[in-house]
């Protein structure tokens, strides 16, 4: 069986909608972030697969972009989570509403 | 070298940074150490309180001394060399020719067009303002003697100020000073020039109050600082008055417009003549404003020689010689400027007379010489105003620095009455003081005795149509005034070097000549006190070399033709034989009463006249009045006057109004209950029953919101995919 672009999206489509369910129904903010994670990679994997299949390198440009982005987006949102541990003790985001209206 | 003259403000600028650093870095160093700071500072009983103390230890102690040496001394010294270049590099010819050089660093205040004001008076449409520098031949001048006497400070305050904490923070003030003093003086327009003008007034503050821990120096700081600024709400009005009138703030086209379209001009030249000259008031410690000058002696001596005798009291003078286009057509404010010139000049030197503290005979004495120089302002004179300003700077600087060693042998005592004697003792002192005091006292072929007699001269043969006997009367209080000076100058010449010693025993013991550091600066001054006066030698031809060097910044004016005086030999012979005649009478008498008479004449003359004594020995009690008119007078009285006015007059209109405005609403709210009220609360009620239902969306969650939008992306996508 030869792997078709398609064998991607479907790979790709289940990585986002698993990570997109994480950020939805996870109450912890590691989780979250890993979440997050996953969908950021499911986009990438999205971009190269079509990249590969239209001979076009800006996808795969693109995508290392995304990967920049997200080791940047990794590290703000891991050291919140630290600070935040450090305030209340506790990582669960329902507890995080200090500032709702 | 000429490119370069934008280095010269900014040498001392740099100086400034460094010193004022270290001094800070040090400083806090030190408050760690030991707790506070600024209480470990031994608060000097007076300027040089420190000096009584031990020598040598305090070396060690002042951190980065050398480095405040070094970067305070070299800056202003290569800022000197800087200067000096440049002038040469231009050449002394060309600037008699009406050459300068012009560097502008950028556009400082772009006003944009204003076509207004700027097309009316045929000025430029396009205001704006540069940073830019200027050398011509009258800031060639200034330049010159404001560099080297503030570098012979410079040097001279390393050993004046050996033993003070605050050596850093004294030498960084200090190369402030110079780099506003270089930019009001290089200043290509009258904002670079009030930019040095505001600077130099700090740095007057600061050092005035450099003894921070003894109120008077404090009062005496905020005195000159209150008092300047009445003088610069005068001259910053009078600027805003040349930028309304000519579009334009730089000098060389605001004279040249003025001077080729006189007539366009002339009725508001008057008013910003006026104002203008309030500010040099100010400055130059004339008339009104004269009072924080005697004060400004509680800061340290040298600052005393540099700011408050050579160079910052004069800018007041530079400023009105540089403006001269705008004077020579404002005949009434020459009036002014002349008349307030010689009344200053007059009366500070009876206070001088009377005076006991050393320091503030020589601050009458600055008071009264810079009332000399509006003077010859006044009668038209300004290369003879401009070199008064030269010599007095030379020969001021010597006496103020000869004070200073004084001050310095004597331990700190400032009162001549506890002198005398001291010739023997502190013979470097002593030669340099006798030399610059016989300079100004107008003794013939010194320095003061060309650039006086310059002024008498030309005060002599000034013209003014509107009161014709003015210069007669003006020269008599001119030639009056040279007499006292030169009582004045030698009574302190005596009193503190001639006869016996009146001090204690201790203080005896402890007189010693001041190290080389001091003295050789006084020698060169001592020196220039005498020469100076070479460059403008009258009668032979080709002798007044200063007032060709400063003729092109003196434009011919359309249509007002120049006067020269050509007055015959004999009668300028006569005028400086008056002048040697008073002089002279002014020292024989100072001698026979003080050095020979030993007080006795004066004391009795007192004793006759008890009033007038009184008057003068309080300084006829000036200060007492306006602490009793403007202070007491304005502030408090006029304070309860204007609460009386606000409670009575300016209460009617609000009570009224209110009575009125009360009526009135008492319909609106009648309106506003029925009318306005039923319909707000109609729709806020139709609201409220709207926002019931989207308030359950807000729930806060942010996964709330994140199903809601993924939701709603779904949603948008299967429409795009069934319907496309």
């Amino acid at each position: 069986m030869t792997v078709t672009i398609n064998h991607y999206l479907i790979v790709s489509l289940l990585l986002f909608a698993i990570g997109f369910l994480g950020v939805l129904v996870r109450r912890n903010f590691l989780t979250i972030l890993m979440s997050i994670e996953l969908m950021l990679n499911a986009v990438n994997l999205n971009l190269i697969a079509f990249s590969r299949r239209l001979s076009n390198l800006t996808g795969q440009v693109f995508s290392v972009f995304v990967i920049t982005i997200a080791a940047g987006e990794a590290a703000i949102g891991l050291a919140l989570t630290i600070s935040y541990f450090r305030q209340r003790k506790t990582l669960d985001v329902e507890q995080a509403h200090t500032m709702q209206g | 070298m000429r490119h370069l003259i934008w280095a010269i403000p900014l040498l001392p600028l740099a100086g400034f940074a460094v010193n004022g650093l270290l001094y800070l870095l040090s400083h806090r160093t030190q408050g760690e150490a030991h707790g506070h700071g600024d209480e470990s500072h031994a608060a000097p009983a007076l300027d040089h309180g420190a000096h009584g103390g031990g020598h040598g230890d305090a070396h060690s102690e002042i951190p980065f001394r050398s480095v405040h040496t070094a970067v305070g001394i070299g800056s202003v010294g290569l800022a000197c060399l800087l200067a000096f270049g440049a002038i040469f590099d231009i050449g002394l010819r060309a600037f008699a020719e009406g050459a300068s050089h012009t560097v502008t660093l950028y556009r400082w205040i772009p006003l944009g067009v204003n076509q207004a004001v700027g097309q009316v008076h045929g000025g430029t449409a396009d205001w704006f303002v540069d940073a830019a520098f200027r050398l011509d031949s009258l800031s060639a001048l200034m330049l010159a003697f404001v560099t080297f006497v503030g570098f012979l400070i410079h040097v001279y305050s390393a050993g004046y100020m050996a033993h003070e904490e605050g050596y850093g923070r004294y030498f960084s003030y200090l190369n402030l000073f110079m780099f506003a003093m270089l930019v009001l003086v290089l200043g290509a327009n009258f904002l670079m020039l009030f930019v040095g003008w505001e600077g130099v007034g700090l740095c007057s503050y600061l050092l005035i109050g450099y003894y921070y821990e003894k109120s008077f120096a404090a009062d005496a700081g905020k005195k000159a600082f209150v008092v300047n600024r009445i003088g610069d709400f005068g001259f910053i009005l009078g600027i805003f008055g040349v930028l309304a009138l000519f579009g334009t703030l730089d000098f060389q086209t605001v004279f040249a417009a003025a001077a080729a379209n006189p007539s366009a001009y002339t009725p508001f030249l008057t008013l910003i003549c006026l104002l203008l000259f309030v500010g040099a008031c100010g400055k130059s410690a004339q008339f009104p404003l004269y009072v924080w000058l005697p004060d400004a002696m509680a800061g340290p001596t040298p600052v005393s020689a540099l700011i408050h005798a050579a160079t910052m009291v004069t800018a007041g003078v530079y400023m009105v010689a540089r403006c001269n286009v705008f004077f020579r057509l404002a005949p009434e404010a020459m009036i002014v400027v002349a008349v307030v010139g010689a009344f200053t000049a007059l009366f500070a030197a009876t206070i001088g007379v009377v005076q006991n503290d050393i320091k503030k005979v020589l601050a009458y004495s600055t008071v009264s010489q810079l009332g000399y120089m509006f003077l010859a302002c006044g009668v038209g004179a300004f290369s003879e105003g401009m070199f008064h300003v030269t010599t007095h700077a030379f020969f001021k600087a010597c006496l103020f620095l000869g004070a200073g060693s004084v001050i310095h042998a004597m331990g700190g005592e400032q009162d001549i009455r506890k002198m005398g004697g001291l010739a023997a003792k502190i013979p470097t002192t002593y030669r340099t003081f006798l030399i610059a005091t016989l300079t100004i006292a107008g003794v013939p072929f010194l320095a003061a005795f060309f650039s006086k007699d310059a002024i008498k001269a030309a005060v002599f043969h000034a013209e003014f149509e509107a009161i014709p006997w003015l210069p007669r009367v003006l020269y008599a209080v001119a030639l009056f005034t040279a007499g006292l000076t030169a009582f004045y100058m030698f009574r302190l010449l005596s009193l503190t070097f001639w006869g016996t010693f009146r001090g204690t025993k201790e203080q005896e013991a402890h007189v010693h000549e001041s190290p080389a550091t001091m003295t050789v600066p006084l020698i060169v001054l001592a020196f220039l006190s005498v020469v100076s006066g070479y460059v403008g030698v009258p009668i032979i031809e080709h002798g007044d070399r200063i007032g060709e060097f400063l003729k092109p910044i003196r434009l011919p004016i359309a249509g007002l033709p120049e006067k020269g005086h050509h007055a015959p030999i004999s009668l300028e012979l006569a005028l400086m034989a008056a002048a040697v005649a008073v002089a002279a009478v002014g020292i024989y008498l100072a001698w026979s009463w003080y050095a020979k008479g030993e007080g006795r004449v004066p004391a009795r003359l007192a004793e006759q006249w008890p009033g007038v004594y009184r008057a003068v020995s309080n300084k006829y009690f000036v200060d007492e009045a306006y602490d009793r008119v403007f202070v007491r007078g304005l502030a408090i009285g006029g304070g309860r006057f204007l609460w009386e006015v606000d409670a009575t007059v300016v209460d009617l209109i609000p009570n009224g109004a209110g009575a009125v405005t009360r009526g009135a609403s008492w319909i609106a709210s009648f309106f506003d209950q029925y009318v306005v009220d039923g319909l707000v609360n109609g729709v806020a009620n139709a609201l409220q029953a709207l926002y019931g239902l989207f308030r359950r969306a807000q729930t806060g969650r942010v996964q709330n919101y994140a199903l809601v939008m993924g939701g709603g992306l779904f949603c948008l996508v299967a429409v795009y995919l069934l319907f496309r």
